[in-house]
């Protein structure tokens, strides 16, 4: 099926998998209302099993797309880059219902909204990852950033938690300001908010006001900072993570960051690639103060909950050497990356929520002594995560750290990827001292609750895909090389600099050479 | 720009607006003012939108009217929010909310 846009239909189509999981969420929101009534009792568990089916149709939605649907230019893209950050983000949601599910009913707050807030935020991801139009980009990113407020201050009795979203509702809104206003500024520069215009009049010169398009250039750049908690503009992350519900806390350092890279990677190494003047030297620096200063941060930590917020500052310092590199394998390392991020992550704030307990008490690191030896499992699974987090082998916090290094290195980023290294030396310490305290040190004293059937099952999925992204990373990482190749303007950004090939098509064929 | 004063005056207005905006949520402490400052400076953009359709045509009004319909979505969350706290804290300065910290 080939879609031009011509009609108002073929949007449908191309959205199709965003418009199945709105309506499931739209479903779940009307159906648990009316089954409730005002009887002040919890959902019932058909709201959970009822997300976790939507999330499994919109990923069949997604594959049909990638296998059957090829599209031209459009508001929004059906590329290979795109729905390789869909599938990435609709796993992550899968992981976090499984887990959000045992969550809610350890903290008795089992409530339909929940859910459904957790799917529009998904939704807003990935019409994120999907917008080729500016203005597309500011309303997917308002439409996770205003689901995601409400699901950080989830638990109103919980004052950490009530701080936790207002700080993190003042600081998105007041980023969203600067990238709205960046937006506004390249409109007005180029008189269009379509960003393959926006190129063509930076790549023609036919631009006028050259001090206006750096700003807004610039302010995108410093909203999407914000949006992926880079160093200097991370002050909210550690903040709302440690606030928020433990479950909610792992979906938003997952999604919210895999959903805001892939965007900032399609508009800044994509399509604001002939401009890469502008902006190189600030990511530079963007990656460099992001994957030192948190780790450093890290290391003083007591709080496991807030030390894992700034591991996962530090991830997007790693990331973005990914797009520092600039080019298609940078782009295919960094779909890798947040790929066993989303994984190990995940896992990791999943095992944390089950030792801290009913009302999140238990998170300093005396909690975890012994923790190994008491339930194996358990031990073991977290383990496998802080091993994958600091990036050794087998795991597959390995392989991608070793991918992102190879983009820097062969686009020549050399400092950029020394540091990287030495910053995941310093990790270590804090990761492995959680270890340490696992297997070496006598037990704590207070009880870790058991696990129902849908954590093991996450928990197990994600320990599962950690190891094989590790052992057998071939297959995916071909399937994402592809994907990062694959990509609306990326073909006419490499003719551009490779000789101009006047056969080359605009967008190969999406069905070919699939994953 | 194409020698439209109007649209040029009102290109300074808003960035002066933008400017006080962020003044405002960077300097005040008060919950409620902070996020009149967010909308204040969202309020900026909007204009300069408009600003800029004089040359552009009606692209940037349109716009405009989502820009509109997503700072009402962000008000609702945003007082609720600031509803939350306050149900805790009985206070809306913002120096009081330092539970979290390391």
């Amino acid at each position: 099926m080939i879609l031009d846009f011509s009609s108002n239909t073929d949007y449908l189509v191309a959205l199709l998998p965003e418009g199945l999981l709105a309506l499931a969420a739209f479903g779940i929101l009307l159906a648990d209302v009316f089954q409730r009534g005002d009887r002040p009792e919890p959902s019932g568990a058909w709201t959970a099993y009822a997300a976790i089916a939507g999330t499994l149709i919109a990923a069949a939605a997604n594959l049909w797309l990638l296998l059957e649907v090829d599209a031209g230019p459009g508001l929004v893209a059906v590329d290979g880059f795109r729905l390789a950050a869909n599938f990435i983000l609709l796993s992550g949601t899968l992981l976090a219902l499984l887990f959000a599910i045992d969550y809610q009913r350890r903290e008795s707050m089992h409530v339909g909204e929940f859910y459904a807030l957790l799917l529009l935020a998904t939704v807003g991801m990935m019409v994120l990852v999907a917008a080729q139009d500016l203005l597309l980009i500011f309303l997917g990113l308002e439409l996770m950033s205003i689901a995601v407020y409400i699901l950080t201050g989830f638990n109103r009795t919980d004052p950490r938690s009530a701080e936790a979203g207002l700080k993190y509702f003042l600081v998105g809104a007041f980023a969203s300001a600067f990238l709205l206003y960046g937006i506004a500024l390249l409109y007005g520069v180029t008189g269009n908010t379509n960003i393959a215009d926006v190129v063509d009049r930076v790549v023609t010169g036919s631009a006028e006001g050259e001090v206006m398009l750096l700003a807004g250039v610039l302010l995108l750049l410093i909203g999407f900072a914000y949006k992926v908690a880079a160093v200097p503009f991370h002050m909210w992350a550690p903040d709302a993570y440690e606030g928020a519900p433990t479950s909610v806390t792992g979906y938003m350092a997952v999604g919210v960051k895999t959903a805001a890279f892939v965007a900032l990677l399609r508009v800044f190494s994509v399509q604001l690639a002939p401009a890469a003047d502008f902006w190189t030297g600030i990511v530079w620096w963007l990656a460099m103060l992001t994957m030192i200063v948190p780790n450093l941060v890290a290391l003083v930590q007591n709080n496991v909950k807030r030390m894992l917020a700034y591991s996962s500052v530090a991830h997007a310092g790693y990331l973005l050497v990914g797009v520092a590199a600039g080019t298609a394998f940078g782009r295919a390392a960094a779909l890798f990356y947040l790929a066993v991020y989303t994984l190990m992550t995940l896992g990791a704030f999943a095992i944390l929520s089950l030792v801290a307990g009913k009302g999140d008490r238990h998170m300093n690191l005396a909690d975890f002594r012994g923790l190994g030896w008491r339930r194996p499992a358990l031990g073991f699974g977290l383990l496998i995560f802080l091993l994958s987090l600091a990036g050794f082998p087998p795991t597959g916090g390995f392989v991608a750290k070793l991918y992102i290094l190879r983009a820097a290195i062969d686009a020549g980023e050399v400092t950029l990827a020394v540091t990287l290294v030495l910053a995941s030396l310093l990790s270590y310490y804090y990761y492995l001292r959680v270890v340490w305290k696992m297997y070496f040190e006598e037990g704590a004293d207070h009880d870790v609750a058991s696990s129902n059937g849908s954590f093991r099952l996450g928990a197990a999925l994600c320990a599962a895909g950690v190891l094989l992204l590790g052992l057998l990373p071939g297959p995916v990482l071909r399937g994402f090389e592809w994907a990062g190749s694959d990509i609306v303007g990326g073909a006419a950004a490499t003719t551009a600099i490779e000789a101009p090939r006047p056969d080359a098509p605009a967008n190969p064929s999406a069905g070919g050479p699939a994953p | 720009m194409t020698g439209a004063p109007l649209g040029d005056l009102a290109l300074v207005v808003s960035a002066a607006l933008f400017a006080i905006g962020v003044a405002g949520v960077l300097l005040r402490r008060n919950v409620i003012i902070v996020f009149m400052c967010v909308e204040l400076m969202l309020n900026a953009v909007n204009l300069s939108f408009v600003a800029f359709s004089r040359t552009h045509g009606i692209d940037g009004q349109i716009v405009v009217l989502f820009v509109i319909s997503v700072a009402a979505a962000e008000a609702t969350v945003g007082l609720a929010l600031i509803l939350a706290i306050f149900r805790h804290y009985e206070s809306v300065d913002l120096d009081l909310f330092r539970r979290l910290r390391w």
